[in-house]
């Protein structure tokens, strides 16, 4: 019986190790992941009063890259510095027969509590780095100044990294900005990419019976921004490679449109829609000059797979299905194939064609219902959302090897997990779960790890990450 | 626009015009000198006067029988005696008179005078009273389009992921179809939308073409029975518009439906 389990074991370990070989660079280091200690900075005068959203952010975004692990702040030295100077060296090791002075032992101390390097070196906080530093209000400005130590140096001068200056507005969210670039700065180190400065769009609604519109906000949930007022039923985002513009699907009358915006200003560029009730499912091609798009356009059914340029013009249809073909997306990396989700075997699942229609190929295995494909920005891979194992409408985040098939599955049945959007960073996707009682959204490192809420305010869905 | 040809006649023309100008510049000719005064006519002499009528009318002159028209004259010259037939008689050189003919009348005003009699004419055409108007309707109570489609149509069911429809459909869209044929010709403006739904647990992204499905399914049933196609539209919302949100199997059911709603 015990042979069999662990024969069990094994085997699941082997597939396990065979999966995430298809996903190298993909899913995060893991476990063994260098460590950072982040202690609480401290703001002189006017500046402290922004200091917990500051250091909120700050552990946030080194937490979230999957570049680095936090040690926890009740393991760190009592004494927390605040520049290089605060460090001191430990006195010389004694020698072996400690001196008598009156009779009386010199009690030598064990650690610095904080003031030496081994303090953070060593145990309990065991870290192989330090970010310290602190933050002041001059000149109606809010500085921040930070260091990263490697506290595995034998002192200060060698142990430093860098040590730059920040400069943010004298508010919430100037420090919070200073907050970000530091953190971009210590993540680059370690080969990662911060998200800071990219955005997720995605669907709000006040209620569930309030209208549905189109906001962006940062991927840490800042600067939430409304984007449409449209008052009806607004979802459906995708925004354009470059960031500048938005796509996206509205009800007018008895019919269902695409617009294409620009963000900064927000502007109506004018699609112009093909005459027939549903135009849905918009994404833009890579070079950013054509979306893709499901429509009743010809066939008076639902749907096939069209694309055509930014204004509406040059429509052609992709697909010939007489059944539902929807969701295209068109591979960021090549612009030469598109992954569809269809009804056409049944239930949906995920498909993949050529650009021109040809070489049509069905990604999921039939199990379940398949659908929301999203391409990984190497277009290698994708993330989409599968009942596979659970019960119809039970969606879980998987995410899978286009050319081999193999699949990660990220979410276990925590609610229902729809809508996932690959960071450009390729290691972070969002994604819309209703965990937390409410349709919020989520992120979360690529093999499921870290995953946090990002929106708490309403109901948010389908977010799109972009720039 | 313009061929060749005639952009080079306009060219040509455009030329000569400006050249001809150009020669006129020089000397311009005198003006042509005055017409002569015309001699005054001399006066006629004057003529043995007949009386004239300046002005006989009926103002207004179309009435309805009952209503009365008013009768407006004026004569001048050498005028002996003024009267009007029809029984008004004789009359003022200048006056008024209102007159209630019960048919349509021809008045007819005579002057005589030492240079002879003139006459004048005014008719005054007279209407029948339009019927009174029907008497109320006895008092059904009026039943409003949107009152109509609450009470008299019914929502079509559907299988999980499908689009056809299914026996208790067909019933049910059956008899809509009876009741719309009638509503939409008491109200022949109005325009049915079929509204396509979907449970909850397909993707919101494939439910909106699903729920589209359902929509044509059931319009193409409808119009097979003789609903006109051009007072149906449909639309899909997908899961959008749940009428319940437990997560079981009835509600679930409540939900993959297509309804028909009152379009305008």
């Amino acid at each position: 019986m015990k042979k069999l389990l662990w024969l069990i074991v094994a085997s699941i370990g082997a597939l396990l190790m065979l999966a995430a070989q298809d996903f190298t660079g993909v899913i995060p280091k893991g476990q063994n992941l260098p460590k950072i200690a982040i202690p609480d900075f401290r703001g002189a005068g006017d500046a402290q009063k922004f200091m917990a959203a500051f250091n909120q952010t700050l552990s946030a975004d080194v937490e979230s890259s999957g570049q680095l692990k936090l040690i926890s702040k009740s393991m760190m030295p009592a004494f927390t510095p605040q520049q290089p100077s605060d460090f001191v060296q430990p006195p010389p090791p004694q020698p072996d027969n400690p001196r008598r002075r009156g009779g009386q032992a010199i009690s030598v101390p064990q650690n610095g509590g904080g003031h030496w390097l081994s303090d953070w070196a060593g145990p309990p906080a065991s870290t192989n780095y330090l970010a310290f530093g602190y933050t002041a209000v001059q000149n109606g400005v809010f500085v921040l100044r930070g260091w990263l130590f490697d506290v595995s140096k034998s002192d200060a001068s060698t142990a430093q990294m860098f040590g730059k200056t920040y400069l943010g507005t004298v508010d919430e969210a100037g420090a919070r900005k200073t907050a970000h670039e530091f953190a971009t700065d210590i993540i680059a180190l370690f080969g990662g990419k911060s998200m800071f400065g990219t955005h997720i769009y995605y669907v709000h609604q006040d209620s569930a019976r309030s209208p549905k519109e189109i906001w962006r906000m940062d991927p840490d949930g800042g600067n939430p921004q409304q984007l449409t007022k449209f008052g009806g039923l607004t979802h459906e985002p995708a925004v354009s490679p470059d960031g500048t513009k938005i796509a996206f699907t509205s009800n007018r009358g008895f019919k269902w449109d695409i617009f294409v915006f620009s963000v900064d200003p927000v502007k109506d560029l004018r699609f112009y829609n093909p005459n027939t009730r549903m135009n849905a499912q918009p994404s833009f091609t890579p070079d950013g000059k054509q979306i893709v798009f499901m429509s009743t356009e010809g066939t008076d059914r639902c749907c096939r797979i069209f694309v055509a340029n930014l204004d509406g013009s040059g429509v052609r249809p992709l697909t010939t299905s007489v059944f539902i073909d929807a969701e295209p997306k068109v591979n960021p990396k090549t612009g030469a194939d598109v992954v569809f989700s269809s009804g056409r075997s049944g239930p949906e699942q995920i498909y993949k064609m050529n650009m021109d229609g040809g070489d049509v190929e069905r990604l999921s295995d039939g199990t379940g219902e398949a659908s929301n494909p999203s391409w990984h920005p190497n277009g290698q891979k994708i993330a989409f959302s599968w009942t596979r194992g659970f019960a119809a409408g039970k969606f879980n985040i998987f995410i899978m090897d286009v050319s081999s098939r193999s699949y990660l599955q990220l979410t276990h049945d925590e609610g229902k997990n729809e809508n996932p959007s690959w960071a450009l960073d390729g290691i972070h996707l969002a994604f819309m779960s209703n965990r937390s009682g409410t349709e919020q959204i989520w992120s979360m490192l690529a093999d499921g790890s870290q995953p946090q809420q990002i929106t708490k305010r309403g109901l948010n869905s389908t977010p799109v990450w972009g720039m | 626009m313009f061929s060749k040809r005639k952009v080079s006649a306009i060219c040509l023309a455009v030329s000569l015009a400006m050249f001809a100008a150009g020669c006129k510049k020089k000397v311009p000719p005198p003006p042509p000198p005055p017409p002569p005064a015309a001699a005054p006519a001399p006066a006629p002499p004057p003529p043995a006067s007949a009386p004239r009528v300046s002005q006989f009318s009926a103002e207004p002159t179309s009435i309805q029988r009952g209503q009365s028209s008013t009768l407006r004259w004026e004569v001048s010259g050498d005028v002996s005696s003024v009267s009007i037939n029809q029984g008004v008689g004789t009359v003022q050189n200048t006056g008024s008179r209102s007159v209630s003919p019960s048919d349509s009348t021809t008045y007819v005003l005579s002057v005589t005078g030492p240079g002879g009699t003139t006459t004048a004419s005014a008719t005054v055409s007279v209407s029948s009273p339009p019927p009174p108007p029907p008497p109320p309707p006895p008092a059904a109570p009026k039943v409003t389009f949107e009152q109509r489609m609450a009470s008299d149509v019914q929502d079509a069911y559907f299988d999980y992921d499908k689009s056809d429809i299914r026996g208790d459909a067909q019933s049910a869209l059956t008899q809509d179809a009876t009741s719309l044929k009638s509503i939409l010709a008491d109200f022949p403006s109005s325009t049915i939308v079929i509204e396509g739904h979907c449970d909850e647990r397909g993707s919101a992204e494939y439910n909106l073409g699903l729920g589209d499905r359902r929509a044509t399914s059931a319009r193409d049933f409808l119009v097979q029975l003789g609903v006109p196609a051009d007072r149906l539209k449909t639309i899909s919302y997908g899961k959008e518009r749940p009428q319940c949100t437990e997560s079981d199997e009835s509600c679930w059911q409540k939900n993959r439906r297509v309804h028909l709603s009152p379009g305008q």
